[in-house]
């Protein structure tokens, strides 16, 4: 594994070649003062390692999260000291909230002068303790590898999260002796816990007993690459299960245990059934509020089997009757072993019969409305994803169009769906989506955004025009902050306060741009205007002009109970 | 601390930089306030221990933020404990003016009843040490501002060291060390 030979070079070489040495090949950066040395030496790196230079710090760590998560491999991010790290710092709290491997590398100023609020000095390790998996300050260049090397194997080993590396310029600068090994061991930190066989038969004997067993998937599942051990292990106990937004995409959309997205926007039948389960199980998921509502009220008929490989994760919010600690890909091929072939299908029928009254009271207006009207989001999103033959990437921001997106954009493909789901953080979208394009070249990426969102990174255009990154931009522009409208219409008596913005012509803003685009305001000229958008070569922004008091429905009320869903015009379910 | 029970939270770590921020912020989000605090290096050669003691409201609030605690990298082992599992002590300092205790008299009596130990006279001022458990540091500290005056007083954050079992950080560290083996003949 190691290196030995030993070459004397600068600390910024030697952190291009550790990055190579960690299998780094794309990254996204802004340079400044106190990363130039990084910058230069990349500089005769620029065959083995592609940059992409961002036009924002956020845009940086946020496309580098839109890769990690459609790529498998540890996104990397380049910025400088000061409002360079500062600025990273929203992309990097997103990561720890949505557990995606990055490492983030800041420039520091020379350490002879830290603690004296020299120029574009920032306390990087004390701003991002809290909003890391990791964070560490190198300070001399021998450390660079061995700093770089933890990072790596920190950021995507166990449940992943940020790592923040911040390199003094003299640590950048100053010579040494390299070599680099990479770590596969720390004694403070057990990544992957051993599976426990007696919680293993315990949970197994509870799925065995159970008449109505229903599984919660979330993102642990496609973090540990078990999307084929879940699939196996839902199929053999006949267990419908429902998806967290970032478990979307796990299992395919169509397939007949999937009965939708959980919590506060999702779908009725998975929300409604949780209380009516005998066993419920949670896989890689976290009982986050969006997905249990009030939790005096959540689930408490039934017995729950929690598998996480966190146990900080375990009992946090629901108190569980079965505790799997352990790497779903490890724990669930044990489990599937141990339960019976079942048949669930009168359970299953009840699903349905949901199913069906969503369709008809909340999904059908949404997605087929009749002719006349203004354009809906639902129905704009469902016609990109049949016209990609669902086989496109969903990126979203965050708002009505995430909430729309994640109900109606269908997945056939494993991580299809790239969203900001712990921070909710707006400008999340066309960032992340130029990063899902680098990490997924092959694959059509097609970013959906609100017209506030948009604005919240529209600079990144620029990273578009400079290397024409191939995406689709879909532009739900109702000229509203449309989630916070949303809850001003249904809980602050109608008093829209700042919430209608006065937008530009999105189209001609791409066009400065030298970005194709297209605005459709009518229902006749949709399905032309998605297909051009597919068919060119190249970015392209499609505008859709939706209306301005749609609505997300089904809607658990914040704090309510996962049984008490609005589904719009005062009524409920 | 009405209807909360005091708990030690004992963490050992590495003695990397900011490890004390990283666990501060903990109890900070959890609105836990931290009433003493002890570090120092322990028996393990690069090793730090923390003592650590909250008013809280339940063993659940605690086993969630010591799993966090534990959670971070560069911790080693974080638990929690009731006072009747410690043997736990503190140690305080009181500092009186001389001629305020030559004009009480007989101090005697004082000494002997709270164990004092006196570590320094001088014209101007005597200095006592106490160890003991809090209420005992604070009996004293009561009687002698109330009897002499106290012009300086400091109490030290409780150690504590478990009755039920030894510390076992050694072994877990020599089961680890032999999983690094595996992982690396496994590799």
């Amino acid at each position: 594994m190691s290196n030995q030979t030993k070459e004397n070079i600068s600390g910024s070489e030697a952190l291009i070649r550790s990055l190579l040495a960690e299998g780094v090949d794309t990254m996204f950066g802004y340079p400044g003062g106190a990363i130039m040395p990084v910058f230069d030496a990349l500089y005769d790196y620029k065959n083995d390692i592609r940059h992409i230079l961002v036009r924002h710090e956020q845009g940086a760590v946020h496309a580098a999260q839109g890769y990690a998560r459609v790529s498998r491999k540890t996104g990397v991010a380049l910025v400088t000291s000061g409002p360079g790290a500062t600025n990273a710092i929203t992309g990097i709290t997103d990561a720890m909230m949505d557990s995606t491997p990055l490492v983030v590398i800041s420039g520091q100023v020379v350490s002879g002068l830290l603690g004296t609020d020299a120029f574009q000095e920032a306390d990087v390790i004390g701003i991002t303790q809290p909003i890391t998996k990791w964070a560490y300050q190198v300070r001399r260049a021998e450390e660079i590898p061995w700093a770089v090397s933890r990072a790596f194997y920190i950021a995507r080993s166990g449940r992943p999260g940020p790592v923040v590396l911040d390199i003094t310029k003299d640590a950048q600068i100053n010579k040494f002796d390299y070599s680099y090994s990479k770590t596969t061991f720390l004694r403070s930190y057990l990544p992957f816990p051993e599976p426990e066989m007696e919680n293993i038969r315990a949970a197994a004997e509870l799925i065995n007993q159970a008449e109505r067993p229903f599984a919660l998937v979330g993102q642990g599942v496609i973090l540990g690459n078990a999307e084929q051990e879940l699939l196996a292990f839902l199929e053999k106990g006949g267990i419908p299960f429902g998806s967290t937004i970032l478990g979307l995409s796990a299992i395919p959309t169509d397939h007949p245990l999937n009965t939708g997205m959980l919590g506060m926007h999702g779908n009725i039948a998975p929300n409604m059934n949780t209380n009516a389960c005998d066993v419920l199980i949670a896989i890689g998921m976290r009982f986050d509020d969006r997905v249990t509502g009030n939790l005096k009220t959540y689930a408490r008929q039934a017995k729950i089997i929690h598998f996480d490989i966190d146990l900080a994760e375990m009992d946090k919010n629901v108190k569980t009757t079965v505790k799997v600690l352990g790497d779903a890909k490890a724990t669930l091929p044990l489990v599937t072993e141990l339960i019976g072939k079942r048949d669930h299908s009168a359970w299953l029928e009840t699903f349905n019969q949901y199913r069906k009254r969503e369709f008809d009271c909340v999904i059908k207006a949404e997605l087929y409305p009749e002719n006349g009207g203004e354009l809906k989001m639902g129905e704009v999103i469902n016609k990109v994803s049949e016209a990609t033959g669902h086989k496109a990437i969903c990126v979203t921001d965050v708002g009505q169009h995430q909430m729309m997106a994640t109900r109606y954009f269908k997945s056939t493909l494993p991580r299809s769906m790239v969203t900001s789901g712990g921070l909710g953080t707006m400008g999340f979208g066309l960032p992340a989506g130029i990063g899902a394009k680098y990490g997924a070249p092959d694959r059509t990426v097609c970013i959906f955004v609100g017209d506030g969102g948009f604005q919240m990174s529209i600079q990144e255009l620029g990273t578009i025009l400079e290397y024409q990154v191939d995406v689709k931009i879909i532009l739900l522009n109702n000229n509203y902050l449309g989630m916070v409208r949303q809850w001003q219409e249904l809980f602050f008596d109608e008093r829209y306060s700042e919430t209608h913005l006065k937008n530009p012509d999105f189209v001609k803003v791409a066009e400065a741009y030298g970005i194709r685009g297209r605005k459709v305001t009518d229902r006749s000229e949709l399905d032309g205007a998605i297909r051009e958008m597919l068919e060119h070569r190249g970015p392209y922004l499609l505008e859709a002009v939706v209306e301005t008091k749609g609505m997300v429905y089904p809607m658990v009320p914040a704090g309510g109970s996962v049984t008490d869903i609005l589904i719009g015009n005062g009524n409920k379910i | 601390m009405e209807g909360k029970t005091l708990y030690t939270v004992t963490i050992f770590s590495e003695n990397t930089v900011g490890v004390l921020n990283q666990i501060t912020t903990i109890f900070t989000r959890r609105q836990l306030n931290i009433e003493t605090l002890s570090v120092s290096p322990s028996a393990l050669a690069g090793i730090h221990k923390f003592t650590i003691t909250v008013f809280a409201e339940s063993d659940e609030v605690m086993k969630k933020l010591v799993r966090q605690i534990d959670k971070r990298i560069d911790v080693l082992k974080a638990y929690f404990n009731v006072d009747d599992e410690l043997i736990h002590q503190e140690l305080a300092l009181y500092k009186l003016a001389t001629d305020k205790v030559l004009e009480h008299g007989s101090i005697e009596y004082l000494i002997r009843k709270y164990n004092i130990r006196v570590l320094e006279v001088t014209n101007d001022c005597v200095v006592f040490l106490k160890a003991g458990h809090y209420a005992e540091t604070q009996g004293l500290f009561d009687e002698l501002a109330e009897k002499i005056g106290v012009l300086q007083f400091i109490r030290s954050g409780r150690i504590a060291i478990t009755k039920s079992r030894v510390e076992r950080l050694s072994d877990m560290l020599a089961e680890r060390e032999e999983k690094r083996k595996q992982a690396l003949t496994n590799n």
